[in-house]
């Protein structure tokens, strides 16, 4: 089922640094049920389908041989549709649910072998996640909630509070300090949430579906928040949605589950451009072509009598953005990488994309 | 009896007694006309029958099982000082609980060894709990207590007052240090919350007054044991509610917590404690409501206070005296019930507020302290501040004022009261009570085992067959039909006013809002205050008792079937409209038959109000199991007999209540 389709260097995201993984997944499985544990190590019934190994164990795998890497600095997302195992995945990662098979590794260390001291410290300092309905104390004001994490730890009042009321101000809610949760919107609420997963420095952040209990608006502009924060403290964040939108919008790679098995790893344009499956192709069926895909995937080898002397172009190009020079030009754009020719575009290819006639990959 | 917290633990969903309406299907048909078969056959053979094996024991008589009773009694009576279970377990907790007591009333009710009064006088006692009233609650609450207990000492009961309220304050104090504790457990154990819930069930279905006979078998009588009985009835509201708190804490708020590594310490202290607070002060306050029912009835195993002086005046159908104390317990109902409702709603406005007051708030506590300080130095000082002045003048007028009414009442009125307990009694009582009494017990057992199984499936069929062979071992059979003929009827009645008051509230917002406050005042009264207004009215008959029964009963039957009808979605009986029925229409063919739930969960909260009224009854002439208990206090032979009817008040109100929740669970299936 699984494709990772290598395709080498894009965008310029972080992880071409080859450095090594923040988190390493592998083989995870978390089976709910009676004696969960034999479903993972007997072959027979990890081939089953979820309705099938109902009916034959009464077990539901929520996450089924699930392996991924996340990358330094990078924001790796996970989208499925709902009872896909999402949510199971991310709490498995920190072990809010115990997974029943797998490794986690994490900077190195293996979480899954963490004694309850260890992990209540590595999620002390290391992690902190972002609920869908924020899970918010209403008894206490924004800037108690957010140095909450600090007061679980043990820091002082004061330096806390200075803490959290610099994290305050980095989310764009000065002025609500003393609020309570209930006083403030959906989406202020949700930045309440996001400041206190920051307030305590963590290297990596969960976001589990953040922003779906929001109106559309308020959803964009939380998106755009994230974005800017990314820019700004350059945490690795894991962030799952159910939305494609925000992941293409979001994500530097995106897995996709289904009936929680992966489906596809990769960048957006690897799963527009070449979706592993019917599943994945019609997820991606109404997404606007041009926005996500580059020219490295509409280019073709140059023929014959094809005239070599247009403009050149980088091969990580959105399509949308070289349709003006591409049609702008007499001759075919050429597309570059380090001098080297990969292919050209002209204005077929291009208008192909943009009018959405390209017949799927 | 608690009501609030039922109506959240039951589920909605629930059905009929009633057999419904013949057009749903064949099988409800038949099960109705199965209850009619059965009532006909039992009639049939009640007629042919009527007074053979009817079980009846006279006043006096015993079974061996009383004498048996009376037998152990004794023998602990004489062994109290030798048996080691005695020496150092039951002895001990009474001990402590005795000078709990003891410390708390010569604290404000009763003069202490070497003083003539108690340490804090009435001066001090009013700036203590108006002080403690504006504390936890709003300086509103604060002029209500310090009026309501200033109110106490004009009547001339300050120091029975006093000692109701020392006797409250114990039972509470201990009852929440196990009850909050174990509501918290239950809260987070699945399991131990299984375990705990059918007991909780249990101990809140009983009526007060069983609680009494068999504590006196390990503690004696007296404040002791009434305070014991006080803390184990008054605790499972607050060990249900805090279970509930605990558990409606929204779950990603405790995931938030843990994610963030906090412990399980962590998360208790900072998430679960705070976030049930408001939750568990409404336990607190079912809780106290329910102590100061039970102190007051408790009055019957000695317990001195307002209940002692209320027991004695209707006793001696001295209505004046009774009114005028049972008016004083109506008081320290209201204050307590507003002062604790305060508090639970003092966080949230103080929230809301916009910390206006928050800066100002620390200084005004520290002032008042101050001066509740230099008020309680005054009335342990000097004495007109101790004793409360005056000769209670306003308590003569009002006893005056009462006894004239009720004389009034009997010269002019009798005619038509008279007439209408006749009316009641000839036509709907009698007869029913002679079914019950006269027909052979196991007629009657059998009968009620078919409804049980035709009603509620086989499993209520087994409860029953087993609640009717206690019910005929604890010897107390005849009585236990009349108490059940008083309980039925009265249900019935009960019924009826809620079905009419109950829908009549549920489709007119504005009916709900002017009757609701009044019914919220009428169910944090105790029992037996009800009495006194229709002592004066009817005398001391059962008819008293079943008309006080309906009239505490009615209240919680007519809330829980109007909210039944106000949750009729509005589309259903729009669409009802559209369709063109008219309002009797909508009632009888829309809203009860959507609110058979209400219908069934209001049935079942009648009947066992009404059953512990009618027990109380036994005071003014009700008879029945009522007098069995009581005269078991006051008779030492009749005590085992006291003992067997208060087991027999249990079983029937476990048959009802099993009965009527199956039937519930039947029909909405």
């Amino acid at each position: 089922m699984t494709t990772q389709t290598e395709v080498p260097q894009r965008r310029g995201t972080p992880q071409d640094s080859g450095s090594t993984p923040v988190i390493s997944v592998r083989r995870l499985w978390k089976v709910f049920g009676p004696k969960a544990d034999r479903v993972p190590d007997s072959e027979e019934l990890c081939g089953l389908t979820r309705r099938e190994l109902m009916d034959r164990t009464g077990c539901t795998a929520a996450v089924r041989d699930v392996h991924f890497d996340v990358s330094p600095g990078e924001v790796f997302v996970v989208m499925g549709l709902s009872g896909s195992g999402k949510s199971t995945l991310v709490r498995c990662l920190t072990r809010l649910i115990e997974p029943t098979a797998g490794e986690i590794v994490f900077e190195g260390e293996d979480i899954r072998q963490a004694d309850a001291a260890r992990l209540r410290d590595l999620r002390r300092r290391k992690f902190s996640m972002v609920f869908q309905h924020f899970g918010l104390l209403p008894h206490r004001r924004v800037v108690d909630n957010v140095a909450f994490g600090l007061e679980i730890r043990g820091m002082g009042r004061a330096e806390r509070v200075k803490r959290a009321q610099e994290v305050v101000e980095l989310v764009g809610l000065a002025g609500y300090e003393n609020s309570y949760p209930d006083q403030l919107s959906g989406g202020m609420q949700q930045r309440v949430g996001l400041a206190r997963a920051l307030a305590g420095d963590p290297d990596v952040l969960f976001f589990d579906e953040p922003f779906s209990a929001l109106d559309p608006l308020i959803r964009r502009d939380m998106q755009n928040e994230v974005i800017r924060l990314h820019h700004e403290v350059g945490k690795t964040m894991v962030f799952i949605t159910h939305d494609l939108s925000e992941a293409l919008k979001l994500g530097d790679r995106i897995l996709i589950m289904r009936d929680g098995k992966m489906v596809q790893c990769g960048t957006g344009d690897e799963l527009v451009g070449a979706p592993a499956d019917d599943y994945v192709r019609e997820f991606v069926k109404d997404v606007p072509r041009g926005d996500v895909l580059t020219l490295r995937w509409i280019m073709r080898p140059p023929a014959d009598g094809d005239p070599l002397d247009g403009p050149e172009l980088g091969p990580d190009v959105v399509v949308k953005e070289a349709t003006r020079a591409v049609l702008a030009a007499d001759k075919p754009v050429k597309v570059v990488e380090n001098g080297k020719l990969l292919g050209i575009v002209g204005d077929e290819e291009i208008l192909a994309v943009v009018a959405g006639q390209e017949g799927g990959a | 009896m608690t009501v609030a917290v039922e109506k959240t633990e039951r589920p909605e969903k629930t059905g009929p007694v009633e057999p419904p309406a013949p057009a749903r299907s064949v099988r409800k048909v038949s099960r109705s006309m199965v209850v009619a078969a059965i009532l006909v056959v039992w009639l049939v053979l009640f007629l042919v029958l009527r007074g053979k094996q009817t079980l009846t024991l006279a006043a006096a008589d015993l079974t061996d099982l009383h004498r048996w009773f009376n037998d152990v009694n004794d023998s602990i009576g004489a062994n109290r000082n030798s048996n080691p279970l005695f020496l150092y377990f039951f002895n001990e907790i009474r001990l402590v609980i005795d000078s709990l007591v003891t410390f708390v009333q010569e604290l404000i009710s009763q003069p202490s060894v070497d003083r003539p009064v108690p340490q804090i006088g009435w001066l001090g006692v009013v700036g203590i709990v108006g002080y403690v009233s504006w504390a936890v609650g709003n300086w509103r609450v604060a002029l209500l207590t310090v009026a309501g207990f200033t109110f106490l000492g004009l009547q001339g009961l300050w120091q029975e007052s006093m000692d109701t309220l020392a006797l409250t304050v114990s039972a509470v104090f201990v009852a929440l240090l196990f009850a909050i504790p174990l509501g918290v457990w239950a809260g987070l154990s699945d399991r131990f919350n299984r375990v705990v819930t059918p007991f909780l069930d249990l101990m809140q279905t009983m009526p007060t007054m069983v609680y009494l006979a068999p504590l006196t078998l390990f503690f004696q009588i007296g404040p002791s044991s009434a305070t014991i009985a006080t803390l184990i009835y008054a605790a499972p509201p607050t060990i249900r509610i805090t279970a509930h708190a605990i558990r409606s804490v929204p779950e990603t708020t405790v995931e938030a917590a843990d994610s963030l590594g906090a412990t399980r310490r962590q998360s208790l202290m900072k998430v679960l404690l705070p976030m049930s607070k408001r939750t568990v002060v409404m336990g607190v306050n079912q809780t106290i409501m329910a102590a100061l029912a039970m102190v007051t009835i408790a009055a019957l195993i000695d317990a001195p206070g307002l209940g002692k002086t209320v027991v004695q005046a209707l006793q001696t159908l001295d209505v004046g005296t009774a009114f005028n104390a049972g008016l004083a317990i109506v008081v320290m109902a209201i204050v307590l019930d507003r002062v604790t409702t305060a508090a639970s709603a003092r966080e949230e406005a103080a929230r809301l507020s916009k910390n206006r007051f928050i800066t100002w708030r620390r200084p005004l506590l520290a002032a008042g302290a101050a001066v509740t300080a230099v008020l309680a130095y005054l009335s342990h000082t000097y004495l007109w501040a101790a004793e409360f002045p005056g000769e209670g003048s306003t308590g003569s007028t009002i006893r005056s004022t009462a006894d004239s009414v009720a004389t009034w009442v009997q010269d002019n009125l009798s005619g038509v009261t008279n007439a209408f307990r006749d009316v009641l009694t000839n036509s709907l009582l009698n007869p029913f009570q002679a079914l019950l009494t006269d027909s052979p017990w196991w007629l009657v057992g059998a009968a009620l085992i078919g409804l049980a199984v035709v009603l509620g499936g086989w499993r209520a069929g087994i409860t029953t067959a087993v609640c009717v062979g206690l019910l005929v071992a604890t010897g107390v059979w005849s009585d236990g039909m009349t108490t059940l003929a008083s309980t039925l009827v009265a249900t019935v009645l009960v019924m009826l006013l809620g079905i009419v008051f109950g829908v009549w509230m549920g489709r007119s917002a504005l009916v709900d809002r002017l009757i609701r406050p009044t019914l919220d005042a009428a169910q944090v009264m105790p029992p037996f205050v009800y009495l006194v207004p229709f002592l004066a009215l009817f005398g001391a008959t059962r008819f008293t008792a079943i008309v006080a029964a309906i009239v505490y009963a009615a209240p919680v039957a007519m809330k829980i079937i109007a909210d039944g009808v106000r949750n009729v979605p509005a589309t259903t009986v729009e669409a009802a409209t559209s369709a063109g029925c008219n309002t009797w229409q909508i009632i009888t063919k829309v809203q009860l038959p959507m609110a058979r739930g209400a219908l069934t969960l209001a049935t079942n909260q009648g009947l066992i109000y009404v059953l512990s009224m009618v027990v109380v009854g036994g005071l003014v002439g009700a008879g029945a199991l009522g007098y069995d208990v009581v005269a078991g206090f006051s008779q030492g032979q009749l005590y085992g007999k006291g003992l067997a009817a208060g087991l027999a008040i249990v079983l029937l109100g476990v048959m009802f209540d099993r009965i009527t929740q199956a039937a519930a669970r039947r029909t909405s299936a």
